[in-house]
C-alpha cells in the first residue's frame, strides 16, 4: 500500500439503521491533495470524521480499515488511536466562526494544543504561533494573538484556523468545506494560502468540498461520492478531461461556469440517477445493509 | 418601467456601537443607487457579502424603508408608503427567499403555506390554485399535506417559488435562491424559474453572489460593491469586457471546473 | 438522494405516559374525592390520633395511610387536598400563561416601545424576592383561594413574558415572517398565524411547568398558614403539621410530601413529553 492515508472498504451506518458510507476505498499520498466531492448527504464529511474519530454518536463503523502511515487505526485501542490522530492529523473546519471559542483570545487557542497535547513549553508554543500567523499573512501577529475572534473578519478567522492546523506539523490535514462560508474573492485568497502551506509543509490533505471548481484548483486527485458510495476515484486532470462515470459527467455538466453560459447548469438526468441508484442497491444486496 | 430607483440611500442603526444614552450611530448600507428594471426584464444584481445586495432587494419590496431617494413601482412611488397602503399592492411584487427552511413556516403544511397569501388577497378557490401552483413548479399535488422539514432543499425552494407565483405577481425578487442548494438542484431550480418567467411574462430581479448563475439567467446585470453600483451593463457586454476593476476581480476569483484556467 | 436520517423514528415517551397517568389519577381524586375518600377529612377523633399506615403494627382498619395527631385520616386529607392543588394549578397556571405569554409575544414581535415598557416591568418585577412578594400580597389581599391565584399570577407572569419574548424575537427574524409581510398580511395577523404556532410548544412546556410551580407556591403559602382557611385540607398545611410530629408519626409528613413531589415532577415531565411528542419539527 502506498500513500499516507489508505481507507479500505470503510462502511459506516446509523446505529440500528441504514448505511451512511458504503465500502469506501481511497488513498491519499504523502504531500498530495485529495478531493472528496458529492452533494449534501452523500457522506463526504463523514469520511473525514471517521478518520478523525469524531463521528456523531448515532453512527458506527461497521467494517473496513483506516490505515494511517502503515497502521490500521481501527485495530488500536481508543486511547492509542486518539493519541496517534492527535500527533499526526489536524482539521480545518468549515465554519470559522463557531470553530473558535468566542470567549478566549486567539493566542491561547493556537498554542493550547501544542502545550497541552504535545508538551511544548509556553514560550516555544508562542514563538511558533507568531511564526505561523506571519506565514498565513496576518498583519501584526503580536496584536492579533491578543484579540478575540469577534474582532476579526471571516477571512482572518479562517487564516487563523489554517495556522492552527499547521501548528504541530501534522502529516495529514482534513479540510471540511473550508471556504464554503466565504466570499469568492476571499475564497480565492484562502485556497491559495492552503495550497501554499500544503506544498511548503509537504502535508497530505483530504479536501472535502461540493464545488468542482475548487477541486480543479487545489486537488491532485479526487473521489466522487453518491449516497456514501464512491462512484469514481480519479486523477484530477483526467477527471475533468474524461470523467468515466456518467454521474461524474452529469455533476460536471451541472456545475455553473460563467464562460460557457449555454453548456453549463444541466440538471442531472433521471437516467444517470437511476444508474447510480442501481449500483448502490447492488452494493447493498451484495454486502447486506451492514 | 416596472421599477425606477433613483439615488437610493439606506442606513440602519448600528446597535453594537450604541452609546448608553442617545441614538445608535447609523451605518450607510446603500449609497445612492439609481437604476431601472424594465417590464419583462431579468435583471441580475451581483455583489459580495456586505455589498448591500440583499438590503437593496428588501428595500425594493419595502420590507425596509429607504432613508432617502425614491423607489417607483409601475408608476407608483412606494418609497415611504405606509404598510396599510402597501398591503393591497403587495400581491404584485413577490419574493423568493435565500433560505427555504427559514422562509417556510415549519409548523404549517405546504398547502397552507401557498394558500395563506391567496386567501389574504381574496382569490377564489385557493385549493385549486395551490394544486395548479404545485403543478407549475413540478411538485406532486400530494405535497400539499407535507411539512417543510419533510422536503429536500430543492423541493423546499420549489415551494417558495410556488408561493410567489400563485399570486400571479408582476414582479419577483429572487434573493440568492440557489446558493444553499446542491449543483444538481441548482440547475433544476434555475431552469424552472427561467421557464416560469417566460411563460408568465414576469419581471425578475435575481440577486446572487455567483456570476456563473447570473450569466445563465439574466439579460442585464448590476454589480454592487460597498453599497454603490460599480457597473451596469448587458450580460454579454459585461462578460466580454468588464469595465469596473471590482467586476474583473470578482470574475477572476471564480474557480471554474477547468484545470487549465489560470487562477492562482 | 437517499437519506438514511429519514429512517429514524422517534420513540414514544415513557415519561409522557407516567406523568400523564399520575396527573389523571390526581384529577380523578380531586373530582371524586367525596365519593372515594374513606373518611371525612375533617373528622377529628383524639382516640384515633397518630395511627400508623396499614402495614404497621397498631394500624386501624379504614385508615390506610394512618392518621394525624388529631385523628384525621391522612389519605382522605390528601385526596381532598388534591382538589385545591388542582384548581390552583389549572386556574393560576392558565391565567399566568395567558397574561405572561401575550405580553411576551407582543414585546418580542412588535419590539419598539411596547417591548421597552414590558421589559422594564419584567426587570422591576424580577427584583422582588418571589416568596416574600407572595406573602406580602396575601397579607394585603387576605387569605383565600382567589387571593392565592391572584398572587401566583402577579408573581409569575414574568417567567412567561421573558421566555416567550426571547422566542418571539428570534422567530421574528426568520424569513417566513418577512414572507408573510411580502404576502401583505397585517402585523397582528402575522403574530397570530406565523409566530404563535412556533412558540406554542414552548408555551405548553412552560404552562405545565407553571402548574407545578403553582402547586408548590400554594403549598408554601399553606405551610406558612397563609392559604385558605385552616380547616380545609391542603398538602402544604399537612406538611406543616406533619413536620411538628415527624419523630412520632412520620407518615403525616411523608405521604403529602411524596404526593407533592410526584405532582410537581409530573407537571414538568408532561410538558417536556408533550413537546417531544407533538412537535412536527425534528430539531
Amino acid at each position: 500500500m502506498s500513500g499516507y492515508l489508505n481507507i479500505r472498504n470503510l462502511s459506516v451506518s446509523l446505529r440500528g439503521g441504514g448505511p451512511i458510507l458504503r465500502s469506501v476505498t481511497l488513498d491519499v499520498a504523502a504531500g498530495q491533495v485529495h478531493g472528496l466531492v458529492g452533494e449534501s448527504g452523500a457522506g463526504k464529511s463523514m469520511i473525514g470524521k471517521a478518520v478523525l474519530g469524531t463521528l456523531p454518536r448515532a453512527l458506527q463503523i461497521t467494517a473496513g480499515e483506516i490505515w494511517l502511515d502503515g497502521q490500521d487505526l481501527l485495530k488500536l485501542s481508543p486511547g492509542q488511536r486518539r493519541h496517534r490522530i492527535g500527533a499526526t492529523t489536524a482539521l480545518i473546519p468549515q465554519d470559522p466562526l463557531t470553530a473558535l471559542n468566542p470567549s478566549r483570545r486567539i493566542g491561547p487557542q493556537i498554542t493550547r494544543r501544542l502545550v497541552d497535547i504535545l508538551g511544548w513549553t509556553k514560550a516555544a508554543a508562542e514563538a511558533r504561533a507568531l511564526e505561523l500567523l506571519a506565514e498565513v499573512d496576518i498583519p501584526d501577529p503580536r496584536r492579533v494573538m491578543r484579540t478575540y475572534p469577534h474582532e476579526l473578519s471571516g477571512g482572518m478567522r479562517q487564516r487563523i484556523l489554517i495556522a492552527s492546523a499547521f501548528a504541530a506539523e501534522p502529516k495529514l490535514i482534513i479540510a471540511d468545506e473550508p471556504t464554503t462560508a466565504l466570499d469568492v474573492t476571499v475564497q480565492k485568497q484562502i485556497l491559495r494560502l492552503i495550497a501554499e502551506m500544503q506544498a511548503r509543509h509537504g502535508t497530505a490533505l483530504l479536501f472535502v468540498t461540493h464545488d468542482l471548481g475548487v477541486v480543479s484548483k487545489v486537488c491532485d486527485s479526487l473521489s466522487v461520492l453518491y449516497a456514501g458510495k464512491i462512484v469514481e476515484n480519479a486523477r484530477m486532470r483526467r477527471f475533468f478531461m474524461h470523467p468515466i462515470h456518467p454521474y461524474s459527467a452529469a455533476l460536471l455538466a451541472a456545475t455553473p461556469t460563467y464562460t460557457n453560459p449555454q453548456g453549463s447548469l444541466m440538471p442531472v438526468p433521471e437516467s444517470v440517477i437511476e444508474t447510480v441508484e442501481q449500483e448502490v442497491t447492488a452494493h447493498d444486496r451484495r454486502w447486506g445493509r451492514r | 418601467m416596472m421599477y425606477q430607483i433613483r439615488d437610493l440611500h439606506l442606513s440602519l442603526p448600528d446597535m453594537t456601537r450604541k452609546p448608553l444614552l442617545g441614538p445608535a450611530p447609523r451605518i450607510n448600507i446603500l449609497n445612492g443607487l439609481s437604476f431601472d428594471v424594465p417590464q419583462g426584464a431579468v435583471l441580475g444584481i451581483v455583489g459580495g457579502s456586505g455589498s448591500g445586495k440583499s438590503t437593496l432587494g428588501r428595500a425594493m419590496l419595502r420590507l425596509l424603508e429607504p432613508t432617502s431617494g425614491s423607489i417607483t413601482f409601475d408608476g407608483i412611488d412606494i418609497t415611504h408608503q405606509r404598510e396599510a397602503e402597501l398591503r393591497s399592492m403587495r400581491r404584485r411584487f413577490q419574493m423568493i427567499f435565500q433560505d427555504p427552511m427559514s422562509s417556510l413556516n415549519p409548523r404549517r403544511r405546504v398547502g397552507g403555506i401557498i394558500a395563506g397569501p391567496l386567501k389574504l388577497h381574496g382569490f377564489d378557490n385557493p385549493r385549486a390554485r395551490v394544486d395548479e401552483a404545485l403543478d407549475m413548479v413540478g411538485l406532486p399535488r400530494s405535497f400539499a399535506s407535507r411539512y417543510p422539514h419533510e422536503l429536500s432543499g430543492g423541493q423546499r425552494q420549489r415551494v417558495g417559488i410556488a408561493r410567489a407565483i400563485a399570486l400571479r405577481p408582476d414582479f419577483i425578487l429572487a434573493d440568492e435562491i440557489v446558493s444553499g442548494l446542491d449543483v444538481s438542484s441548482q440547475a433544476q431550480v434555475l431552469n424552472l424559474l427561467e421557464e416560469l418567467v417566460r411563460e408568465l411574462g414576469l419581471t425578475l430581479a435575481f440577486i446572487s453572489h455567483d456570476l456563473s448563475v447570473i450569466r445563465r439567467l439574466c439579460s442585464r446585470i448590476v454589480v454592487l460593491h460597498q453599497g454603490k453600483i460599480v457597473e451596469e451593463a448587458e450580460t454579454a457586454a459585461l462578460f466580454d469586457a468588464p469595465q469596473a476593476e471590482y467586476t474583473r476581480e470578482l470574475m477572476r476569483a471564480i474557480p471554474l471546473p477547468d484545470p487549465d484556467q489560470v487562477w492562482i | 438522494m437517499r437519506d438514511a436520517r429519514s429512517e429514524l423514528t422517534r420513540p414514544i415517551g415513557v415519561r409522557l405516559w407516567l406523568s400523564g397517568g399520575w396527573l389523571m389519577l390526581l384529577a380523578c381524586a380531586a373530582i371524586f374525592a367525596p365519593w372515594i375518600a374513606p373518611q371525612d377529612p375533617l373528622a377529628q377523633d383524639l382516640f384515633l390520633g397518630r395511627m400508623p399506615p396499614f402495614w404497621e403494627n397498631g394500624s386501624e382498619a379504614g385508615f390506610w395511610l394512618g392518621t394525624d395527631s388529631l385523628g384525621r385520616d391522612v389519605l382522605s386529607r390528601i385526596l381532598y387536598g388534591a382538589r385545591l392543588a388542582m384548581i390552583v394549578a389549572l386556574v393560576a397556571g392558565t391565567l399566568t400563561c395567558l397574561i405572561g405569554a401575550s405580553l411576551g409575544l407582543i414585546a418580542g414581535f412588535y419590539r419598539g416601545w411596547p417591548d421597552r415598557i414590558i421589559s422594564r416591568f419584567v426587570d422591576i418585577w424580577m427584583a422582588f424576592p418571589p416568596v416574600l412578594f407572595a406573602i406580602l400580597l396575601i397579607a394585603v389581599l387576605g387569605t383565600g383561594l382567589t387571593s392565592i391565584i391572584i398572587a401566583i399570577v402577579i408573581i409569575d407572569w414574568t417567567r412567561f413574558a421573558r421566555v416567550i419574548r426571547a422566542e418571539a424575537l428570534s422567530q421574528s427574524a426568520m424569513d417566513y415572517v418577512a414572507s408573510a409581510q411580502v404576502a401583505g398580511r397585517a402585523r397582528f395577523g402575522t403574530m397570530l398565524t406565523e409566530i404563535l404556532p412556533n412558540v406554542l410548544p414552548t408555551i405548553v412546556a412552560l404552562l405545565t411547568l407553571e402548574m407545578g410551580i403553582a402547586v408548590i407556591v400554594e403549598a408554601i403559602l399553606s405551610f406558612v398558614n397563609l392559604s385558605i382557611s385552616t380547616d380545609s385540607p391542603t398538602w402544604g398545611g399537612m406538611i406543616a403539621e406533619g413536620r411538628i410530629s415527624v419523630h412520632q408519626a412520620w407518615w403525616v409528613l411523608v405521604f403529602p410530601l411524596i404526593t407533592l413531589f410526584l405532582t410537581v415532577l409530573s407537571f414538568s415531565q408532561l410538558g417536556e413529553g408533550l413537546k417531544d411528542r407533538f412537535d412536527p419539527v425534528l430539531r
